[in-house]
């Protein structure tokens, strides 16, 4: 075919040969680029072991789920749909872009032509109008990307700077390959017709009465301007969160896939090494992994994590968004382009407060709304780890952390009483509730844990479940005074050492009864005796087991009465964390009569209750409860009965009923303490 | 600054209740847990705030026995540069005196620019600080909730009536007992006590003190003979039946007592 | 038999309402004796002071000097020693000021020290000497104790202020002696500035007839307006013990007790407050008190005239809206 105009790199621009120009821009461009990247991975290089090489093919999933696939983006579907058109896009557009790099370097370019070109063309236009859809959204502020002012400033100028050199890339490119057409249109020359309604078509569209020289010089400029842009911007992403475009494959890629427990102190370290690391926790920068500070390379401050943080709706001082991006300006600033790194200051008391890391309740729900899987929860406890190295630990949370150290349960109650709960009059006298006491006693193992057993309103779960347990048949006993804490909170606020000593001595008691199966009515307790104790038998929630018996057949329900419309409410720690939400609403469905309702925020965008374990005695500084909000969103979906399926939930709800003056419009039950009612 | 805190081990009675023994002359221990006492701690917190402003180190010291030995160490994991253990057989069932004794043939051994103590321990006595100082004839202070350091002396607040706080000016060597309240002590974990576990903690006797005799049980002022329960004596009335039943009952006193407007 | 001596603590030329209680204690350690009132201070005040307690006291040793114009209790011991005869008895109202002055009061006159005495048995006299026979309270009043004293050498004792109920019949005629010129030079180590008033908080406790107060059975800062239903509804105010203000759910102007406000109300409300005697102390003119707490064995059901077992979380609520209705 014959051609117009000759290619960049046989043309001449001010003097220099366009080969000559290209290839010193190209390697100038890569040069620069490697000299940021590797600058960039010093921290890395400086930071903690991480252990993220294991499990290729399940690593390769969630690649293909979560990066590939953009699994986590339609649940904005707004913006996630806009994202999903413009990276699909991207992906398109690579293979162009070398190609597009040959014509300005090589004799012999490389030419894509046909199928390709054609949805590499629509792929241009819709990244195109991606990017001024993107621009206006920024203009017009969603909620979502506002910056508070003790957060520090929006980078809204910089995003649009950034969106629009985007823009201009695949503008550069259309009118390439616009005026190429149009010059070959002008020449009569024989065109390839560049795709209907694309950006190109439109460019050739409106160059057709321009003039040649005009042609040529809109050619070869916007070749140029295009490989500068192209360069330019490859340098300038790591700068921001745009370097998200090169990190994120391997964020997705190294995400962390134990997602019920936490990262053991020190990779590398086994438990019993620990009394030999000097110090526990995140303290510095550097004491994070490698894979942390990815990820708050890889943030792309969408906003979204905070949007649907609990904590931060009530106004508590913590915004999981902006622990990322103070983490990252923190990266930005003490490891600069050129000198010196400086490095080792405290992290608490500078970029971050106290009650910032002591308000987060672990609820997850960062993590489940983040497109890049990026981890939250791990670094909170890492910090608050440091911070208890260092004895910062808030006073009030100090008296029940003594109180699981000398008693084994947070209230400072007695060991020789925690199993009184079963020994109330009246339920006593119906219901037994066998001790353990040595092996070969009972199949099943009812971990009660502290609050079911100590607390006076809280035991009538506990009395409840113990009821089912007899009604489905099961010969189960209990561990009674034995048993302590199961620690779950004690881990995840950041008081490791506690919480091995009490994990070992729960494991041995477990052992030592010879159970086969464990059941549980505390979601704190399940997920820590599924995911943070090792070698224990399988451990199910009681609605898991209900909702198995009911399956079955085995277990009915007489029906309610009244007209109460009831709404479920899903715990964070058997919801979220674990995926456990059809058995406890297959359990409400299975009792006669009962009208349900879902809160507009179930399943895994629960709302948390406000915490359990440990939570329940931090005073965080807020606008509201969160219980409040809660029963709030039950009141709003039209239930005036709130079903909740954890003791943590259930203390939440009460107060915040009682607080939020909705005694009498609202009350709260228990999903244990309903069914044993019901059970027929 | 050289500083030594007196602290104290006590059983824990904040959710507790105390029971009396089945002999009738001690409190049943058998279910008690002890630490350290909770003004001591606040004690051992401000003498570590001091030496991290003016340098020096801070001693921890007890009169007791081998059980005694997990509250010195806890204080060492604090910060507490050493932990000294004052035990001999001869001083079971010496008084407050004698205690106070004993910890002032302590200090004349050492050094100490400040002496602290906790306002009082579960015998509710509040005694020793005053007491000690009194043998060393150094100035005392109780009640102490604000220590601010000064050339050659301390400016200090004391807790009085009403929630008002009397300004001192106190010259060193001195004795303070500290309030609860003065400070937030920093905490202190099982790793940290752990890390101190191994750590010597000297040990010195009635010979090595010499105090012979002054601090034990023969020459006691004061002894308790037994524990009992205090008497109801007049008591409340308690008003007993529903919630309804005691509210009505209630409203009608308030009513007749003027509390009803 | 010993000499028993009063320390008297007075204000604004007032003698403090202590005096007359141990006066009764003196009564009880001795009843043949007619104690000795001893009162430090200077100027206008001191005298008029002394003059209020010549009914109660057999004598009233005056001690005037300028440096005890304030109550140093360093000074005052040493004036205290100088003038005390061996061996005798000192009683001391239990408060702020006996911690300061007792402890080394009695290492100086070598007497024995009781501190926070309840009640007081009588003496045990055998060839070892005399022995007083006394009651105190130990773990935060939860269980009492027989003490045994000897007095031999004397003895000093801090006095729990209302113990010992003022007795009305010992009227003792007593004569003024002063005693300032025994003292001699004082100097001391320690050196009084200035009182720091607390910042008055918004509503004075001291004006309400009454009280709601909480504890620490309110559990949760959240709950406090509970309580302040309660007392809107009975057009009182709500006041609190120590462990409300320290977990800092309440200004410190809100807090009854040794360290917090005296208050005199008609009526006073303990709501989940357990009753240690340092709360009570602020508690004077003798209320109409109603203890309700979760906990049937708290020490506050001794002292109170009605009691309700209850949880103060459901129970409040239910009595406000009882109270309403009325």
């Amino acid at each position: 075919m014959t051609e117009v105009f000759s290619s960049p790199a046989q043309a001449t621009f001010w003097f220099v040969q366009g080969r000559v120009l290209f290839w010193i821009v190209n390697i100038l461009g890569t040069v620069c680029f490697a000299y940021i990247v590797a600058r960039r991975m010093i921290p890395l290089v400086r930071a903690q072991r991480d252990n993220r090489f294991d499990h290729p093919f399940a690593r390769l999933a969630n690649l293909l789920k979560f990066w590939f696939g953009q699994w986590r983006h339609p649940r904005f579907i707004g913006a996630g749909t806009l994202h999903i058109l413009f990276f699909s896009g991207f992906l398109i557009l690579v293979v162009h872009t070398f190609a597009f790099m040959s014509l300005g370097t090589a004799d012999h370019p490389i030419a894509l032509g046909g199928l390709y070109g054609t949805v590499s063309d629509y792929a241009a236009t819709i990244v195109f109008f991606c990017m001024l859809v993107l621009i206006a959204r920024r203009l017009s502020k969603p909620a979502r990307y506002a910056v508070p002012a003790r957060y520090g400033k929006a980078h809204t100028a910089d995003a649009i700077f950034l969106l629009a050199l985007i823009a201009l890339l695949m503008a550069a490119d259309s009118v390439f390959e616009g005026s190429h057409a149009a010059g070959m249109a002008r020449q009569h020359m024989a065109a390839e017709s560049l795709p209907l309604l694309s950006l190109g078509w439109m460019f050739q569209a409106g160059f057709a009465a321009v003039s040649a020289p005009v042609l040529a010089n809109l050619y070869f400029g916007s070749y140029l301007i295009h490989e500068l842009a192209f360069f330019f911007l490859l340098c300038y992403r790591p700068f921001g969160i745009q370097f998200h475009v090169e990190t994120s494959l391997f964020t997705v890629y190294f995400a962390k896939l134990d997602r019920g427990t936490v990262k053991p102190v020190r990779w590398g370290v086994a438990d019993n090494q620990l009394d030999q690391v000097k110090s526990f926790g995140v303290k510095t920068f550097e004491d994070f992994t490698w894979k942390h500070i990815l990820d708050f390379y890889s943030c792309a401050d969408c906003g979204r994590c905070s949007s649907y943080c609990p904590a931060n709706a009530v106004g508590r001082p913590l915004s999981p968004r902006f622990l990322t991006t103070k983490a990252r300006d923190y990266a930005f600033r003490h490891y600069p382009m050129f000198g010196k790194a400086n490095n080792g200051t405290p992290l608490v008391g500078n970029i971050y407060s106290d009650d910032e890391i002591w308000s987060c309740t672990t609820c997850g729900a960062c993590e489940a709304e983040c497109p890049l899987l990026v981890e939250y929860i791990d670094k909170i406890v890492d910090l608050r780890r440091g911070l208890v190295d260092d004895g910062k630990v808030p006073q009030s949370l100090q008296k029940p952390l003594k109180a699981l150290e000398s008693r084994g349960n947070p209230f400072g109650k007695m060991e020789k009483k925690r199993a009184d709960w079963a020994k109330a009059k009246d339920f006593a006298e119906t219901c037994s509730v066998p001790v353990i006491n040595g092996a070969g006693g009972a199949r099943t193992l009812y971990f009660v844990d502290s609050i079911t057993s100590y607390d006076d309103r809280i035991q009538s779960i506990g009395r409840a479940t113990a009821e089912i347990l007899n009604r489905c048949g099961e010969n189960f006993s209990i561990l009674g005074t034995v048993e302590k804490d199961s620690g779950h909170d004690v881990r995840r606020f950041g008081e490791e050492t506690l919480f091995m000593a009490l994990r070992e001595h729960n494991t041995e008691a477990i052992k030592a009864s010879g159970v086969q199966r464990i059941v549980t009515s505390d979601p704190h307790a399940f997920n820590a005796l599924q995911h943070d104790y090792k070698d224990l038998p399988p451990v199910e929630h009681i609605s898991q087991a209900m909702a198995t018996k009911v399956r079955a057949g085995e277990l009915q329900f007489k029906p309610v009465d009244g007209n109460d419309v009831y709404a479920y409410h899903d715990p964070c720690y058997l919801g979220r964390h674990n995926g456990v939400y059809d058995e406890p609403r297959e359990v409400l469905d299975a009792i006669p009569g009962l009208k349900r309702v879902e809160m507009r925020r179930s399943r895994d965008r629960s709302f948390c209750c406000g915490g359990g374990g440990l939570a329940l005695f931090y005073e965080p500084k807020e606008e509201q409860r969160m219980g409040v909000k809660r029963v709030e969103m039950a009141a709003e979906a039209g239930a005036n009965v709130i079903v909740t399926a954890c003791p943590f939930c259930m203390v939440n709800m009460e107060d915040a009923i009682k607080v939020a003056g909705m005694e009498g419009k609202m009350t709260a039950i228990d999903l244990a303490e309903l069914a044993a009612k019901q059970m027929s | 600054m050289e500083i030594l805190v007196c602290a104290r081990r006590v059983p824990d009675t904040s959710e507790n209740e105390i029971e009396l023994n089945s002999a009738g002359d001690d409190i049943e221990r058998d279910d008690l847990v002890y630490s350290v006492n909770e003004p001591d701690n606040y004690a051992v917190e401000e003498a570590l705030r001091i030496v991290e402003e003016t340098g020096g180190m801070v001693t921890v010291v007890t009169v007791g026995g081998e059980d005694d030995e997990e509250i010195l160490r806890r204080e060492m994991a604090m910060g507490a540069k050493s932990g000294v253990l004052l035990s001999d057989d001869s001083f079971a069932g010496t008084d407050g005196r004698g205690i106070a004794a004993i910890l002032a043939a302590f200090v004349k051994r050492g050094h100490y620019e400040l002496i602290l103590t906790g306002v009082q321990a579960e015998d509710g006595a509040a005694q020793v600080g005053g007491m000690l100082a009194a043998l060393l004839d150094y100035p005392f202070a109780s009640l102490v909730n604000s220590i601010e350091v000064q050339h050659g002396k301390l400016k200090i607040g004391r807790e009085i009536e009403g929630g008002a706080r009397e300004m001192n000016e106190i010259d060193l060597p001195c004795v303070l007992s500290i309030q609860t309240g003065i400070n937030e002590p920093r905490y202190v974990g099982m790793r940290g006590i752990r890390q101190v576990a191994s750590l010597p903690i000297p040990t010195f006797g009635a010979a090595d003190l010499g105090v012979n005799g002054n601090a034990s049980a023969k020459k006691a002022k004061v002894w308790r003979t037994d524990y009992f329960m205090p008497p109801l004596g007049k008591g409340a009335e308690i008003l007993e039946g529903s919630a309804e039943d005691q509210i009505a009952k209630l409203i009608e006193l308030l009513r007749s007592k003027g509390g009803l407007q | 038999m010993a000499r028993i001596f009063a320390y008297i603590v007075h204000k604004n030329g007032v003698a403090d309402d202590s005096a007359a209680e141990l006066a009764s204690a003196a009564r009880k350690i001795d009843a043949a004796q007619a104690p000795v009132a001893v009162v430090t201070g200077w100027g206008g005040e001191l005298d008029a002071v002394c003059e209020s307690l010549c009914g109660g006291f057999g004598e009233v040793w005056k001690i005037g000097h300028e440096v005890l114009a304030y109550p140093n209790a360093e000074l005052v011991r040493q004036a205290l020693a100088k003038v005390l005869p061996a061996g005798a008895i000192v009683l001391v109202p239990h408060a702020h000021f006996a911690t300061d002055l007792s402890p080394g009061l009695s290492i100086r006159l070598n007497a024995a020290y009781v501190p926070d005495v309840l009640g007081i048995d009588g003496i045990v006299t055998s060839d070892g000497g005399a022995t007083l026979k006394l009651v105190r309270q130990e773990f935060g009043g939860q269980v009492n104790a027989h003490v045994r004293c000897d007095i031999s050498s004397g003895a000093v004792l801090t006095i729990r202020p209302g113990a010992f109920q003022p007795a009305e019949s010992a009227a003792a005629g007593g004569t003024i002696i002063d005693q300032s010129s025994e003292v001699g030079v004082l100097s001391a180590r320690r050196r009084y500035l200035e009182t720091i008033q607390p910042e008055a908080g918004a509503v004075d406790i001291t004006k309400y007839p009454v009280l709601v107060s909480v504890g620490r059975g309110i559990e949760d800062p959240e709950n406090i307006p509970i309580a302040q239903e309660l007392a809107d509804a009975l057009g009182g105010a709500v006041s609190c013990s120590r462990p409300v203000v320290d977990a800092k759910w309440l200004e410190k102007s809100r807090q009854v007790g040794s360290s917090g406000q005296t208050v005199k109300p008609k009526v006073y409300l303990a709501c989940g407050i357990s009753g240690s005697f340092q709360h009570l102390a602020g508690l004077k003119g003798n209320p109409f008190i109603v203890a309700i707490n979760k906990n049937p064995k708290a020490p506050i059901f001794r002292v109170a005239d009605v009691g309700i077992v209850a949880d103060i979380l459901e129970f409040l609520p239910e009595l406000t809206t009882a109270i309403r209705q009325q």
